[in-house]
């Protein structure tokens, strides 16, 4: 059954980490950032699968915006070239913007649908890119020994 | 409790970077021969402006030292922007992602029977219809994405990859390639441009003394040396923009045409060519410019008031906005810094002691000493008292 917790706070007070799942990179169209928006089986029985393949195509999409090749960043490019690049010193880059919109977004579903479930979304520029972290976490109370079996699993150790 | 002195996670960012400046620039270990070009570069172009520009500037035009300045600023601006700039590292994976895809490996390989070698790790993606072999790097333990390529010399996968260059003293990846094909295309016109006026100035000189043009030449010594310097660079540095414009008219990167991954056999092509000259131009030299997923200047732990993050990278927004209590609490259950290798997680609290999470703070100043500074910066003294928090 889901765990509830009502919101962040909740999570943060009365949850222990259990276990991490890595979404990982889809390279199908190439080197653009885009993830696999297939849900893990271990979020099987934590989330619906379309509010977790909405919440990474969202991602995918604003990735894809920030890596658009069209007219906005070739004038970006070559009013940068001109200035030798030190434009950027007080103006942000177009992928900076996007990446701010994405932190915001990314904090809002984690307060809004992954906090209440007991899942936490890590933004993935703090891992390089790579992977969605998403960390499953157990509530302490309703702990018994099925939590320190699944504790030990991901530390590595 | 108290925070005796911030850390900044590139004093404790694994490979062989330097790094100066509080972590603004980044530089692979080796800076002799980068030097070496900043000295070829302005000390030749001190000489042109001492001893070529007057005479020019007064009997040609006003104009020739300065575009000489323009052309030479802009050399400067691209070659500090190559050298000291981040060129793609990826960071390495953290304990917990390097077990995951572990286990997805065994799981895929089966169990190898005993004194047999396991399969080598290789993930297959399809890109635009072709089939591309993703490896795994031992040393940073993930598979690399697609371009990607591990340098040696720095000890780092780098997205991208195109080459370690000596002469700028940094790799050549995919957030400073077209800096470095910037700086490889003003110094040849820079270079020409100093060649040409060289000529005309001693040209100029024998016409005015009616002398030989060798002799001419022979009582300009500093335009001798100029000449010499530009001749031997010219063959190299537009041979150099030469090539690197043919990679970029095919998004290629140097790393590729050397190991000859698209050149043609086995009907492999180049799957992330647009096939189109003025597309694959414009995607390499008028791309999106990348941000960065490194987080040098980002602080370690935050200090038990409230810290002021200095860095401007983005990743430091989700930080700012949850107060320093949560921050304690998720960087004690997840592990404090995304960048420290073979770091331990700290321990869970077994959920039979009714505890709370705090009691696991003190098993994380030892991790910090077990991994130990790795490239920091030579001016940059190595902290080993870290900011200690607190719940209370």
């Amino acid at each position: 059954r889901l765990t509830e917790f009502h919101n962040l706070q909740e999570l943060r007070q009365s949850a222990s980490l259990a276990n991490k799942v890595f979404i990982q990179r889809d390279y199908s169209e190439g080197t653009v950032c885009k993830f696999h928006t297939k849900l893990p089986s271990e979020l099987d029985s934590r989330i619906e699968k379309t509010l977790f393949e909405d919440t990474v195509k969202t991602l995918n999409n604003y990735y894809a915006e920030a890596e658009k090749i069209g007219g906005h960043a070739y004038l970006e490019g070559c009013l940068a070239c001109i200035t030798a690049y030190l434009i950027f010193l007080c103006m942000e880059t177009r992928y900076e913007k996007v990446l701010k919109k994405i932190s915001r977004y990314i904090q809002e579903q984690n307060e809004k649908i992954y906090a209440p479930r007991g899942l936490l979304i890590t933004d993935p520029i703090e891992r390089g890119m790579r992977v969605i972290e998403i960390s499953i976490y157990e509530d302490r109370s309703s702990s018994g020994s099925s939590t320190s079996s699944s504790t030990t699993s991901s530390s590595g150790r | 409790m108290i925070a005796k002195k911030v850390t900044r996670k590139w004093e404790k960012l694994p490979g062989k970077n330097s790094f100066c400046c509080d972590g603004r620039v980044m530089m692979a270990r080796q800076k002799g021969v980068f030097y070496l070009t900043l000295f070829l570069i302005t000390g030749t172009c001190a000489l042109f402006f001492a001893f070529e520009c007057p005479y020019l500037a007064v009997h040609l035009s006003a104009a020739v030292p300065v575009c000489a300045v323009i052309l030479f600023l802009f050399v400067m601006a691209m070659l500090l922007r190559t050298s000291f700039s981040d060129p793609g590292v990826l960071p390495r994976a953290l304990p917990e992602e390097a077990s995951f895809i572990e286990m997805e490996i065994e799981a895929a390989n089966g169990s190898v029977p005993a004194g047999q070698r396991p399969p080598p790790r290789i993930r297959n993606v399809q890109i635009n219809n072709q089939i591309v072999k993703l490896k795994y790097c031992y040393t940073c333990k993930i598979f690399r994405p697609p371009r990607a390529s591990h340098c040696s010399i720095c000890d780092n996968c780098v997205d991208r990859f195109d080459h370690h260059c000596p002469w700028v003293g940094n790799c050549v990846g995919k957030r400073n390639y077209r800096y470095f094909y910037l700086f490889t295309l003003s110094l040849s016109l820079l270079t020409i441009y100093i060649f040409t006026f060289d000529i005309v100035h001693v040209t100029l000189r024998s016409v005015f003394y009616g002398s030989v043009w060798c002799v001419a030449a022979l009582t300009l010594p500093s335009t001798v040396v100029e000449v010499l310097v530009c001749f031997f660079t010219l063959w190299s540095v537009v041979g150099l923009t030469g090539f690197h414009t043919y990679l970029i008219s095919l998004n290629q990167t140097t790393n590729e045409d050397i190991k000859g991954s698209w050149s043609g056999k086995n009907r492999v092509q180049n799957p992330y060519s647009h096939k189109n000259i003025v597309k694959n131009c414009c995607e390499v030299l008028c791309g999106p410019t990348y941000p960065s997923v490194l987080d040098r200047r980002g602080v370690m732990l935050e200090s038990s008031g409230s810290t002021p993050c200095k860095t401007s990278d983005v990743t430091a927004a989700t930080a700012n906005t949850v107060t320093p209590n949560e921050v304690a609490f998720f960087s004690l259950q997840k592990t404090t810094s995304p960048l420290i290798p073979n770091e331990h997680s700290p321990d869970e609290a077994p959920p039979s002691i009714a505890t709370t999470g705090h009691d696991t703070a003190t098993s994380i100043p030892e991790e910090e000493d077990a991994t130990g500074p790795n490239g920091s910066a030579p001016k940059a003294p190595p902290t080993t008292i870290l900011v200690k928090e607190s719940s209370h």
